[in-house]
């Protein structure tokens, strides 16, 4: 494996594109501390993370999904739909959220399940199903109702106003907490685990997987009934975000999820990448976000300009230092 | 052909369908010197998707795929109308749009070929990006025209043929004598089977992959100047919103496999076409316009579903035929670069 060398130590070229991110966040972290006042404090990276939680936990089912080589387009829309299907069984028969939650849970795993038999059992490519699956969760949005369906309940405002006090004035979010210990057991299960190894080897090469005698199959329906956990449970920390379900929220979503993995330095055909890098693309994205806000002049057109600019800087900048360490 | 067998039997049950509905679904008459009828609505609302899924279905076949052609649309309208309204010749403002277009598209194909980008995220980046300059262009208003001349590209007619339509029909013409009599399509699957082992053969895949990039950017320019100016005015916001989605849903209903390696323009076409009579038919039969993404998603698994051989084997249980005749796209040996 081939390695590159910094003084005395060696890093390994597979945690290569990992470290480009982080030192490219670092960077960017400082060129806005330098340019903004009361950008570099720790209550504004912690309120990326605040911001970014369900997206974070979107980007880790993601992941996985990635890591066997397929996509999973429907993220998105399964999000819009599990704030929907709470909102409305809050709003509408009165359910109490510990009935809400599990069941909104239940759904997303569920349409993952399903998508993920149909790409294996039937060698449909995952970016058609998921895309079927994109096109199902959105419909069924818009037939529960066309209209934002605000969340009164008094559990699920009272769990989405709550801060956590650190120290120093510092706070977070319960969402943080949640993201965070989805990643700690995504590490856990991907590193330490006959599953994780599994997901690996699924792809690197299916061919080779199938022949070692490795579950494909089933790794591979699991890691889109994960993608669908990690989705509904997204969409519940969005709804604790937004208070409302709503047909049009996190449109898109899909395509920031794959971006920040991307970034995070994860192959889109699969078989390399890690969680902590994912982990790292989130912040990446969320931090454009922030530096945009503290630009503040900006118009909405300008905002999507940017954000196509500096993603074009970042994936440059890091496929040329990824690039000139494997030669 | 047996490959196209499937959609064609969907787009049949499909247009049959309608005439329970509509019985004079299937009738076409001569008004005013013009073709009248629902099925040169298809025809001629469907233009737009066909063109740019015909662009996409290249760079699908290079195994690559590109998300920025509903920006593109949205560009190429925005930057017309806007030259129109500034008092410029149409012929100017189409030409301006479509240079435009072709640069935007040398740009994804730089990136993709060149800089070596995964196609997904160059492509993501003028997706994102693109939206934003064509808000630009319009100043983030909705630009209206009122320029006979430039209504005849979306809303015009030609010898009774809607002139949308013959647009495809040229555009279809030129890309299947280029690929299909020329040795470019071969060069273009090559390509797609495998970049590196073709550059080792001798194919510059570099220029084929900058130049279906181009090709998908420029047929993605003129779906974006027929569509405004059917409405003739350019939305910078919502023009060719999904259809990227749409294209690539074509292409492989067509039975072109998102791995690359192999394509087929008239099974894209057949795919456009299913996707926009699917549409037509859910406006005519009164399904609720909110679940039109419910029944698109419904058909597009059953299309894809008896598609797959695999699946055929399984539910109808013709396994001695299905399996080992038609070669799956899985079974193509990933060499690495």
């Amino acid at each position: 494996m081939t390695a590159l060398t910094v003084g005395r130590a060696s890093i390994p070229a597979k945690y290569l594109p990992v470290l480009v991110t982080a030192c490219l966040l670092a960077a960017m972290f400082v060129v806005g501390g330098i340019r903004y006042e009361g950008f570099a404090s720790g209550q504004v990276l912690l309120n990326v993370f605040i911001d970014n939680a369900f997206l974070l936990v979107v980007a880790i089912g993601m992941t996985f999904v990635i890591l066997t080589g397929g996509i999973d387009l429907s993220v998105g829309s399964v999000v819009a739909l599990s704030t929907m299907i709470s909102a409305s069984l809050m709003a509408g028969p009165g359910w109490p959220p510990y009935l809400v939650v599990p069941l909104v849970l239940l759904i997303g795993s569920g349409l993952g399940l399903v998508m993920g038999y149909i790409v294996h059992a039937f060698d449909i490519q995952p970016f058609i199903v998921t895309l079927a699956g994109m096109f199902l969760a959105r419909g069924l949005c818009y037939t529960i109702a066309t209209d934002s369906i605000p969340i009164e309940d008094a559990t699920f405002t009272a769990f989405a106003q709550t801060r956590i006090d650190l120290f120093a004035d510092l706070w977070i979010s319960p969402s943080v907490l949640v993201a965070v210990l989805v990643v700690l057991v995504a590490v856990y299960v991907l590193h330490y685990t006959r599953f994780g190894r599994s997901v690996y080897a699924t792809g690197g090469n299916e061919q080779s997987a199938l022949l070692m005698g490795l579950p494909v199959g089933r790794t591979k329906i699991t890691v889109y009934t994960i993608s669908g956990f990690c989705s509904a449970l997204g969409g519940v920390l969005l709804s604790f975000y937004m208070l409302s379900g709503y047909g049009l929220h996190a449109v898109g979503m899909e395509l920031d999820a794959i971006a920040a993995v991307v970034i995070g330095g994860t192959l889109l055909t699969g078989g390399s990448g890690f969680v902590l890098g994912t982990v790292l693309g989130v912040l990446v994205l969320g931090l454009i976000q922030t530096i945009i806000s503290f630009e503040g002049t900006l118009s909405s057109w300008w905002t999507k300009i940017f954000i196509g600019m500096l993603l074009f800087v970042f994936i440059l900048l890091q496929r040329l230092f990824s690039a000139r360490s494997r030669r | 052909m047996r490959r196209l067998l499937w959609p064609a039997v969907v787009l049949v049950l499909l247009l049959v369908l309608n005439v329970f509905f509509t019985p004079s679904f299937f009738s076409i008459e001569v008004k005013d010197g013009h073709l009248y009828g629902s099925l040169i609505d298809i025809l001629r609302f469907g233009a737009p998707l066909i063109l740019v899924s015909l662009g996409m279905t290249l760079v699908i076949a290079t195994g690559g795929i590109d998300l920025s052609v509903g920006s593109v649309v949205a560009i190429a309208g925005a930057l017309a109308c806007l030259q129109i309204s500034q008092d410029a010749s149409v012929f100017t403002a189409v030409v301006l749009a479509l240079a435009l277009c072709l640069a935007l598209g040398l740009w994804n194909g730089f990136l993709v070929a060149v800089v070596g980008i995964q196609p997904i995220i160059a492509t993501l980046i003028l997706m994102v990006a693109g939206r934003g300059l064509a808000q630009l262009i319009t100043d983030g208003q909705i630009i209206t025209v009122n320029s006979p001349a430039y209504k005849v590209i979306g809303g015009g007619y030609w010898l009774t043929v809607p002139f949308g339509i013959l647009i495809v029909i040229g555009v279809l013409a030129i890309s299947a004598f280029l690929t299909r009599r020329l040795a470019l399509g071969m060069l273009i699957e090559s390509v797609g089977s495998n970049a590196e082992a073709s550059r080792l053969a001798g194919i510059r895949s570099r220029g084929i992959l900058i130049m279906v990039y181009a090709f998908a950017a420029l047929c993605a320019g003129v779906a974006g100047l027929m569509i405004s100016s059917n409405v003739s005015s350019a939305d910078g916001n919502n023009a060719g919103l999904w259809i990227e989605l749409d294209a690539i849903l074509a292409v492989v209903i067509g039975g072109t496999s998102l791995a690359g390696g192999r394509f087929s323009l008239s099974g894209t076409v057949l795919g456009a076409l299913i996707i926009q009579t699917l549409t037509t038919t859910i406006y005519s039969i009164g399904v609720p316009p909110e679940t039109t993404l419910l029944f698109k998603a419904l058909v597009v698994t059953a299309v894809c579903l008896i598609q797959s051989p695999s699946f055929r084997a399984k539910v109808f249980g013709r396994r001695g035929r299905a399996t080992p005749a038609s070669p799956a796209p899985e079974e193509k040996v990933r060499v690495s670069a």
